[in-house]
């Protein structure tokens, strides 16, 4: 969906490049790289610098950054094109377990404003600083998410934790995680990722289960889970209201 | 930045952490967190994150330290100027931002999971 719309807008000086968020390198991301083959620029974020350098909080998120190397929208929600036609959900071979039923139910509920926010983005790309989606620099900072001491300690906390699952330090990984996410509530990137290396079922969904083992809940080692969290937050506050 | 011992090299720190040591003190784009001078190629770690106010997380089983982003305006962004993003693709190539200088980018944070 990405990909065509690069193909529209490169002629105008657009490029477009991908930032697979994973602690799991290149070994998480290939497989969905592959299959889109794209034709822009395709990274891998192992340690989630994408949290520290522009306050990545949620995915899919974006960035736009100008000809000058200025950034004129910061970090903020990335609906698909709207325009493109899209596959229903598919569910997974035989049966659909339950959890993953309620986490499609709550998936459902979540709102993003796509029209919008695509439409802002061909203004920006044709007008360029004319665009009044451009916006200037002191907007810029006070729009991107807030950072005060304890949530930049969080930060700390996650890249060691990264670190220490590549290692294969994985229960060393888990206490920083924790730290990580009770400093920096407002991260869903840093506990879906934490979640998404605990792998209570087998299978190609595995990693989406993002809670505990119904047949072992105290084996769990986080707080919160997905499902939890959506419904305690409100599938409606899942992603920030897109803002003009 | 991932540190493994109590000092780093000048490069190695002004590159992990996006701040440049000048004779004015610390800078990123257009902000300057003054200091008194960092003379020399290596860097106290430790030292030199406390007068920034940077945080450092640690785990001493594994030796391994985190030096963590500033928080000096209260925003993610201290500056509008883009830092100079360095990632690896799937084949573990290094792409700078900065080779994209002259054209509208847009970088998309997605995850498989």
């Amino acid at each position: 969906m990405w990909q065509a719309l690069r193909e529209a807008l490169h002629p105008q000086g657009f490029e477009l490049v991908t930032v697979g968020l994973d602690a799991l390198g290149d070994e998480g991301c290939r497989p969905f790289i592959e299959a889109a083959r794209p034709s822009h620029p395709s990274l891998i974020d192992a340690h989630h610098v994408m949290a520290d350098l522009f306050g990545v909080v949620n995915i899919p998120q974006s960035v736009w950054i100008d000809e000058q190397g200025m950034i004129v929208r910061p970090a903020e929600v990335a609906p698909a094109p709207p325009d493109v036609p899209r596959e229903p959900p598919q569910a997974p071979p035989g049966e659909v377990p339950e959890r993953f039923q309620q986490i499609m139910a709550e998936a459902a509920k979540i709102r993003q404003d796509a029209e919008a926010y695509h439409a802002a983005l061909r203004d920006w790309v044709a007008r360029g600083s004319d665009s009044v989606y451009a916006l200037p620099p002191d907007e810029v900072i006070a729009r991107s998410q807030p950072r005060n001491a304890d949530v930049a300690l969080g930060h700390a906390h996650f890249e060691l934790a990264c670190e220490l699952e590549r290692r294969g330090h994985h229960d060393a990984a888990i206490g920083h995680f924790r730290e990580a996410h009770r400093l920096v509530p407002e991260s869903w990137t840093f506990r879906r990722q934490a979640w998404s290396l605990e792998r209570p079922v087998d299978g190609p969904l595995a990693r989406f289960w993002q809670g505990p083992d119904p047949s072992a809940p105290q084996d769990w080692p986080y707080e919160g889970d997905w499902l939890a969290d959506i419904r305690a937050e409100g599938a409606e506050n899942y992603y920030e209201r897109w803002q003009p | 930045m991932l540190v493994e011992s109590s000092t780093v090299s000048r490069e190695a720190f002004e590159q992990g952490t996006g701040w440049q040591l000048k004779p004015e003190g610390a800078c990123k784009g257009d902000v300057c967190i003054p200091l008194n001078p960092v003379p020399g190629d290596t860097i106290d770690v430790a030292d030199l994150a406390g007068r920034m106010g940077l945080p450092l997380a640690k785990d001493d089983a594994h030796g391994l330290w985190a030096l963590g982003p500033e928080s000096i305006g209260g925003r993610a962004l201290t500056t509008a100027e883009a830092p100079d993003l360095r990632l690896p693709d799937l084949d573990g190539r290094e792409f700078r931002l900065s080779s994209l200088r002259g054209r509208k980018v847009l970088i998309y944070a997605w995850a498989p999971y």
